[in-house]
């Protein structure tokens, strides 16, 4: 039987250590590799020019290195469930290929398109290769549910080891016919095709694709051999930089396979320090993205405040005047907005920078919702993978996984630890390169002279500081307290919620019937979840209502806030409360039977 | 925390007995489940209008009976004299002919039921019957109340409906007695806060919280506006015991009337960040609220003379007492306050927390920490110097809890040392953006041993050196505590 073989490239954008295609390649006569892309969704998409760039260099790669192999890459315009059939009936399919994809939107379209190929008869083949780990079956190994935190995720699984085989020895005799006119119906489109304006700024610092992410990670592994220092780096001034050894945007688009990169490192590191096992901190970045990724792959909400088990629901600020900004660069704090336009111009920022911004937008000191910081870094950061985007905004604003919220990164303090010469801001907002290192983190202080030499004034043209950090801090730090002393009597997570009260005793004595329901949500500061917090998962389970009010016609009456507020799983379902349990003493006992195991 | 009882009631002997017998033993997993209930009140008149169609609805039953059926459990299960009624309760299920005899339950069981049920729950019960109804508005459902005022513009959180603030203005004011105000941040929530403040003439309230969820707006209200709202509380309740007024336009002569109104029941007084109060006039409600037990405010209205009138004889132990150390302009002075009134406090009240928040700038700590303070728990939430970190490690023998957000570069190891050595109760310790090296880390550990209730290091904090490094730390911190140990984290992204 012939066997005409498509492999579908999302993410995954590399030849090396890529099963999937592989398998595309096993026993085929015909092999065809597919990018799927709709220009029309392209510029309405929240993404950015420099995502986009990155993705359309990966692409022109990957056609680069087909070309050597005597095939292409077919750029197909269109949405997959429109494409598919399309293809299947022109090229006479018969085997599809593709990456596994985690991610719960990502789960949706693949189940559909395997259902399609079915129907087509054509035969699905998926392979899990953008995670260390297969993420259900961490989850499966930590008794169902996602771990709540990073040192359970190296110690349930072993990650299995790269292919070694190399595309190419199979490649040659397989091969798709290539039209004449291929590059008019699959060429990789332009940037002005998806509708963005480039006025020649070719000086973009982060070239997309496989062979550039390959050049890098050979230069990464020889700065860790020459540092020869395994440890956590010390960071520096230089650190915030955008370095040619980083690699975080080709994980991010699978020009970098994470397996071969895991295996780089430990064969490495077991060489150089003839020790057995390489500690946890050496895989720090990528384990954090298996932890990320198995904490969203069931929680299609992951992304989002409401309806999300995982998340703490805040009552952040609707603010859009201040959300633009923090996200333009105009805070009036020169660390946060250098910071910004770092992001905005380059794609990338170091992750000290990013909990900088992070805390600053949220609980330190704008109080908005990391929803809205998340998705301006979905549009400008070239890593932004969905999941580890949206856990790590939840992670900074301590909406979730549970960390200490008593300490706010200083805007002004912070920056200064890092890099006390302010170098990093006169690199980004040359307006300020000529203050003084003493006033560079806080031109406002400066005096009129000062502002006056250094040619900017503040308030004319550099912004006044949007908010007092002090002030708002202060503010930020009793509405934590307030959110979380309503998560039962959770006391674990943070020191300040250790400081007491005598609110309970404030009430007479309930020696009198009179004073019945001094008990209920009239207490502010009482562990009493308020309607519209987190409760922890009352009696009745929300799914076992026989009628939810949401399925009424009438949602949108008047009453329609408190009803969507019944069938939202109160808040916090019962997963949410065992995880409210997890104090670090927790912790402690979960990692004990761990290393038992 | 011990969760009171919920109501009983007292119409008829008999059954006030029986639900009293009830409410001595029930379970404390009921009482968990009473206040689950209880809390998720909120919700209005549509809802109820909603009831209406939804009571109709074959599918609603099933859900009243089962938490019914839980209730009465708890019920059966604590008290013998309950059975009587249980049967009658019981019945309607065998005969089939439920709504005659659901109708004809008593007032009494009805309002302990509906005293387990959410707002939004009693509201469709009461569209059932008549009987219902009735029992939907008795007093002793209303005395509690949270009202959430936010702007759909400016807050995700839902809000209290205006139809249901109406409804209780108009029926149900003069049974409040625990209130409290969540509040956005816009003036148009604290504006109708405010409004309804204004109303409440006919009640005598024992609890007010004006609660700011956000960037308080109770301060961008004209000043009058407010005080005319909240004295209109002070003057009609005159058993307030508990106040919460952080972030307010509260002043001295509201706080004059709130003293004249209420000076024997107040025992909590919170009011941080209130600019417009002075020295004098806290210090007036210190002079003759003598059952004073919790009181928070800023720095700038701590006197010695406070302290003195806190600890003098007709008044009461104080508890806890909150001081808010917030830098108004940079390069402001502080002022300081006596050992010997610090001294008074302790000898008065030898068990009151003292705690402190401090948000200064590192060059203003000059006047803090010079002499012995009984300070029990600090927080600095800005940089704070190493020098001062020294001076709290020989001056706070009360110290409990510490928490440093930021230092400078220097490693903070003898500080940490002297303050294991020197603050004997301390339990619980958080540091942020500093630096200690490993083996002092391990030292301060190992001197405070398991008293260490709380340890929460940010990872980056602990400096490896020759004796430890990050992995080790871990299980030699671990070792010490006697519980598995980690430093805190932040994802790497």
């Amino acid at each position: 039987m012939v066997v005409n073989s498509v492999h579908w490239f999302r993410k995954g954008l590399r030849l090396h250590d890529n099963p999937a295609l592989q398998e595309t390649l096993n026993g085929a006569d015909t092999v065809r590799c597919v990018y799927i892309l709709d220009p029309w969704f392209a510029g309405s998409a929240n993404v950015g020019v420099n995502r986009w760039r990155f993705l359309l260099e990966s692409l022109e790669d990957l056609d680069t290195s087909l070309r050597k192999l005597n095939s292409r890459l077919f750029v197909v315009r269109g949405q997959p469930t429109d494409v598919f059939p399309r293809l299947f009936k022109e090229w006479n399919v018969t085997r599809l290929t593709f990456e596994y994809d985690s991610e719960p939107y990502g789960k949706e379209r693949d189940a559909a398109i395997i259902k399609m190929a079915q129907e087509y008869g054509v035969e699905t083949m998926v392979r899990n290769t953008h995670t260390l780990y297969n993420p259900d079956r961490i989850i499966e190994m930590n008794n169902h549910s996602p771990p709540s935190h990073l040192q359970k995720i190296s110690s349930h699984c072993e990650s299995t080891r790269t292919s070694q085989e190399t595309v190419a020895n199979h490649y040659s005799r397989a091969n798709g016919q290539i039209s004449d006119n291929h590059d008019e119906h699959y060429g990789v489109p332009s940037l002005e095709e998806l509708g963005f304006k480039t006025q020649g700024d070719s000086s973009h610092v982060w070239k997309g694709g496989e062979t550039e992410a390959l050049e890098r990670l050979n230069k990464h592994l020889d700065r860790k051999a020459w540092v020869a220092n395994f440890e956590r780096p010390r960071i520096t001034a230089q650190s915030l930089f955008a370095s040619p050894t980083g690699l975080s945007p080709y994980l991010r688009f699978g020009c970098l396979s994470c397996r071969v990169f895991y295996y780089n490192l430990r064969d490495l590191y077991m060489k150089l320090r003839r020790r057995s096992s390489p500690p946890l901190s050496l895989f720090g970045q990528l384990l954090w993205r298996e932890f990320f990724y198995t904490a969203a792959t069931n929680n299609p909400n992951f992304d989002r405040m409401e309806g999300n088990p995982i998340c703490v629901q805040i009552p952040w600020d609707h603010n859009p005047e201040a959300l633009a900004k923090w996200a333009e660069g105009r805070t009036g704090f020169p660390w946060i907005d250098a910071i910004m336009t770092q992001l905005r111009q380059e794609g990338w920022i170091h992750h000290l920078a990013r909990h900088a911004v992070a805390c600053f937008l949220t609980r330190g000191d704008l109080w908005i919702s990391w929803e809205s910081g998340m998705k301006v870094f979905e549009e400008l950061l070239l890593d932004a993978d969905w999941s580890v985007n949206a856990g790590s905004w939840m992670w900074l604003s301590c909406s979730a996984f549970f960390q200490q919220f008593f300490h706010c990164y200083c805007p002004v303090g912070f920056g200064r630890r890092t890099d006390p010469s302010g170098d990093y801001i006169r690199r980004y907002i040359p307006k300020l390169k000529d203050y003084p290192n003493r006033y560079i983190y806080e031109p406002w202080n400066a005096p009129e002279s000062v502002q006056k030499a250094a040619n900017c004034i503040v308030g004319v043209d550099y912004p006044k500081p949007m908010i007092n950090h002090a002030e708002s801090s202060r503010l930020n730090i009793e509405r934590m307290k307030q959110v979380y002393q309503q998560l039962s009597h959770y006391r674990g997570l943070s020191l300040l919620a250790s400081v007491p009260t005598i609110q309970e005793e404030a009430e007479p004595p309930m020696s009198d019937d009179s004073q019945a329901s001094s008990s209920t949500a009239g207490q502010p500061s009482s562990p009493t979840p308020s309607p519209h917090q987190p409760t922890p998962a009352p009696s009745t389970p929300p799914n076992s209502e026989p009628s939810t009010p949401n399925t009424s016609p009438s949602a949108a009456a008047p009453g329609a806030h408190a009803q969507r507020k019944r069938v939202r799983p109160s808040g916090l379902p019962s997963k949410q409360k065992s995880k409210v349990k997890h104090t670090n003493q927790a912790k402690g006992v979960e990692q004990k039977t761990d290393e038992k195991q | 925390m011990e969760w009171p009882p919920c109501a009983p009631c007292r119409k008829s002997p008999v059954t006030a007995q029986q639900a009293a017998a009830q409410c001595n033993s029930r379970s404390s997993d009921s009482q968990q489940q009473h206040r689950h209930f209880q809390s998720r009140e909120g919700g209005g008149d549509a809802e109820i209008s909603r009831g209406t169609e939804r009571s109709k609805n074959s599918l609603r039953p099933p859900r009243m009976k089962r938490r019914l059926s839980r209730d009465r459990e708890d019920s059966t299960s604590s008290c013998e004299g309950q059975t009587d009624s249980c049967k009658r309760v019981k019945q309607p299920e065998d005969s089939g002919d439920l709504l005659s005899n659901w109708a004809r339950l008593p007032q009494e069981i009805l309002l302990h039921i509906f005293q387990y049920l959410p707002l939004l729950d009693r509201a469709f019960a009461s569209q059932v019957c008549r009987g219902w109804n009735q029992a939907f508005h008795m007093p002793e459902l209303w005395r509690c109340f949270e009202f959430e005022l936010n702007q759909p513009a400016s807050s995700y959180l839902k809000a209290t409906h205006p139809d249901l603030i109406k409804q209780i203005i108009k029926r149900h004011s003069n049974h409040l007695q625990y209130v409290s105000f969540k509040v956005d941040s816009s003036t148009e929530s604290a504006e109708a806060a405010c409004d309804i403040l204004s109303q409440l003439v006919n009640c005598s309230l024992k609890t007010l919280g004006l609660i700011s969820t956000a960037r308080p707006s109770f301060m961008e209200l004209p000043k009058s506006h407010f005080i005319s709202a909240l004295t209109v509380v002070f003057v009609n309740s005159k058993s307030l015991s508990s106040l919460k007024i952080d972030d307010t336009p509260v002043d001295d002569p509201s706080l004059k009337v709130l003293v004249a109104n209420n000076s024997d029941t107040l025992k909590l007084l919170k009011m941080s960040s209130c600019p417009h109060v002075s020295p004098a006039g806290i210090l007036c409600v210190a002079d003759q609220c003598h059952g004073l037990r919790e009181l928070a405010l800023n720095y700038h209205l701590l006197s010695d003379e406070l302290l003195l009138a806190l600890s003098s004889e007709k008044h009461v132990h104080l508890e806890h007492l909150r001081i808010d150390v917030v830098s108004e302009n940079p390069g402001q002075q502080f002022h300081t306050i006596k050992k010997s009134s610090w001294d008074a406090m302790v000898r008065h009240s030898p068990k009151f927390n003292l705690v402190m928040y401090f948000f200064l700038y590192e060059d203003e700590f000059g006047p803090f920490f010079r002499d012995e303070i009984p300070v029990t728990h600090l927080y600095f939430g800005r940089s704070v110097s190493k020098e001062v970190l020294g001076r709290v490690g020989m001056n706070c023998p009360r110290l409990v809890e510490l928490v440093v957000c930021a230092n400078g570069l220097r490693p903070l190891d003898e500080e940490l040392i002297r303050i294991a050595e020197r603050c004997q109760h301390l339990s619980a310790i958080g540091l942020g953006e500093c630096e200690v090296s490993c083996s002092a880390f391990v030292e301060f550990v190992k001197m405070c041993g398991r008293r260490l209730s709380q340890l929460s290091i940010m990872e980056e904090v602990l400096i490896p050196d020759h004796k430890y490094s990050l992995d080790e730390i871990h299980w030699e911190v671990s070792k010490h505590l006697g519980r598995v140990w980690f430093p805190d984290m932040m994802p790497t992204w």
